[in-house]
């Protein structure tokens, strides 16, 4: 579904992505986890087009992703929810989700889901009208994952959406994650908290300074003693 | 002394008015780019030679009735068109290539620009046209036909309420009404707004940014087109400097209010034609700048964001 191939990207003149290369298959959860600064969010940006990367292919359903402006990348099916949730701080609640379905003109099936999204987190339904720059923490990241679902993506990026939060609303998001996979939404997911990741991903890829160092499915990264050791805390 | 009052009060408005128009197309393209286009008053002003041209071609001076009122409608209309398509053409040509050069390129431009139209404005006053004194002092204020009738729509009474302060009030709160709904009802202002808060996180919505700006420019142009109709049916005349003078007190009324915030526009304007109103009645005209800012310094003091600005950077 989403091919990456040896893509190079650079900040000014520092080249932070080294060629990177991966794969999501339709239907997947494939997760990116590595340090910080090792090129994660870098690399989602460059597939939702946001930063361009200098060299390599970006490939979505067969179709050529590099040439399009981030706005068109959005109509291909790609919704990226970013990192730091990145809501409109003035604007409410419904205006964000709203804002979700910017592209679509299917009115009732965006009732649905409006509705849908209400019922995964009722709080949001509670704070429809509250400005979005006044909700927690928690109850944002809540909003950046609603507000990407409107889109109605079949490729959908996460960028660290357990940062931050309490157990409890990791757990929460992490089983709407799950619940969205179940449903046909494909999913590439960046964590720091790599052993929640890793539980739920079909396949992985560790990133240590813009390269793929090591990939596999989740089970097999969670067993390997040097990704134990790395990123698991637990050597 | 009541009727004093009541006539400030009213001449304070009109003006008032005249400002808000003009503030918004500041605030608007402020709060979308977080540049302050140093030319729009200027396509204020040229929208005013243009409105001039335009009535003396169609030869409104001598119209009467409906005619007059269906021929300065088109007037109005298309001068906000023009305004709006001279805001566009600016941002194009010289404020988008810049777009991604440090803050100081497009301001400098700006400045430029305003220069520019000014000279525009010259040759355009310097035209052979009757409406221009056939042309022969292009710096010299061009008079403005008064085309509506100046008697007293309250009779005898000694407030004077003529039938251009209701049209400049009424069809300004109008234009406003228009844009308000249009910035909170439409799927194009809650493109405006969400693009002004984070314009990233407005494009991974797929909302084209740059189409976004455009609009913005068409807007704001639009509205200093009407403003400038508006301001030569209020004060009778079209000069070349027109936009310098209102376009900065505009501005200051956009800061007032909170630079970016459109609200804050409105009540900045309205605000800045009162006090100048009441100063010039009760302290001296030839005090006014120094009255006018002397208050918005202190207001701005306290108030550093302006009145309707919010006073932190919400960025999360
Ligand atoms: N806007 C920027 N300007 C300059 N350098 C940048 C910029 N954004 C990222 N970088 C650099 O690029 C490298 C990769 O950053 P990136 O944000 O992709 O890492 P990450 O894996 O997402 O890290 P984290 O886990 O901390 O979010 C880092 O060295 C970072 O300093
Ligand atoms: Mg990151």
């Amino acid at each position: 579904m989403l091919v990456v191939e040896s893509i190079r990207a650079a900040h000014g003149a520092i080249e932070v992505l080294h060629g990177i290369s991966l794969r999501v298959q339709a239907g997947e959860i494939v997760t990116l986890i590595g340090a910080n600064g090792a090129g994660k969010t870098t690399t989602l940006t460059c597939i939702s087009g946001l930063h361009k990367p200098k060299a390599g292919r970006i490939a979505f359903e067969g179709k050529d992703l590099l040439p399009l402006p981030a706005h068109q990348i959005v109509t291909c099916g790609i919704a990226h929810c970013p990192e730091g949730r990145r809501v409109f701080p003035r604007l409410s609640v419904a205006e964000n989700l709203a804002l979700g379905a910017y592209t679509r003109s299917d009115k009732d099936e965006i009732r649905r889901d409006l509705d849908k999204i209400y019922g995964l987190f009722p709080v949001l339904l509670e704070r429809r009208s509250q400005l979005a720059g006044t909700l927690s923490g928690g109850e944002q990241q809540m909003l950046a994952v609603g507000r990407a679902m409107m889109i109605r993506p079949r490729l959908l990026l996460l960028d660290e959406p357990s940062l931050g939060l309490a157990p409890l609303i990791v757990q929460r998001i992490f089983d709407v994650i799950l619940e969205l996979n179940r449903q046909g939404t494909t999913i590439l997911l960046v964590e720091q908290n790599a052993r929640m990741a890793l539980k739920i991903a079909s396949r992985a890829y560790v990133l240590e300074t813009g390269s793929v160092i090591a990939e596999g499915t989740g089970a097999e990264l969670l067993a390997d003693p040097k990704v134990q050791a790395a990123y698991l805390g637990d050597g | 002394m009541l009727d004093t009052l009541a006539q400030q009060l009213l001449l304070g408005l009109t003006n008032g008015m005249v400002f808000a128009l003009i503030a918004l197309g500041y605030t608007m393209v402020y709060g979308i780019l977080e540049f302050i286009n140093f030319a729009h008053g200027d396509v204020f002003m040229l929208s005013g030679f243009f409105a001039l041209t335009l009535v003396g071609a169609l030869g409104l001076q001598d119209a009467q009735g409906f005619a007059l009122f269906a021929q300065l409608a088109l007037v109005l209309v298309l001068a906000s068109g023009f305004g709006a398509l001279v805001n566009l053409l600016i941002d194009r040509l010289v404020y988008k290539p810049l777009r991604k050069a440090p803050k100081l390129a497009p301001l400098v431009s700006a400045i430029g620009v305003s220069f520019v139209l000014q000279n525009i404005g010259l040759i355009w006053g310097a035209l052979p046209l009757d409406v221009f004194g056939g042309g022969g002092q292009p710096a010299a204020p061009k008079s403005f036909p008064a085309l509506l009738p100046t008697d007293n729509l309250l009779g005898d009474a000694a407030l004077t309420l003529q039938l251009k302060d209701v049209l400049v009030i009424g069809a300004s709160l109008a234009v406003m009404t228009a844009l308000f709904l249009l910035v909170t009802r439409t799927k194009l202002g809650m493109a405006m707004r969400a693009t002004a808060q984070d314009p990233q996180a407005a494009r991974l919505m797929g909302v084209d940014v740059d189409r976004v700006v455009a609009a913005t420019f068409l807007v704001g142009g639009g509205l200093a087109g009407f403003a400038a109709v508006v301001y030569a049916l209020y004060i009778n005349t079209v000069y070349y400097q027109m936009g310098y003078q209102n376009g900065l007190y505009a501005f200051t009324a956009a800061v007032v209010g909170g630079i970016g915030n459109i609200p804050g526009a409105v009540l900045g304007g309205l605000l800045l034609g009162l006090v100048r109103a009441f100063s010039d009645q009760f302290i001296g005209a030839q005090w006014q700048p120094a009255v006018l800012f002397g208050i918005l310094i202190v207001l701005l003091v306290f108030r550093p964001s302006g009145l309707l600005g919010s006073t932190a950077r919400e960025k999360v």
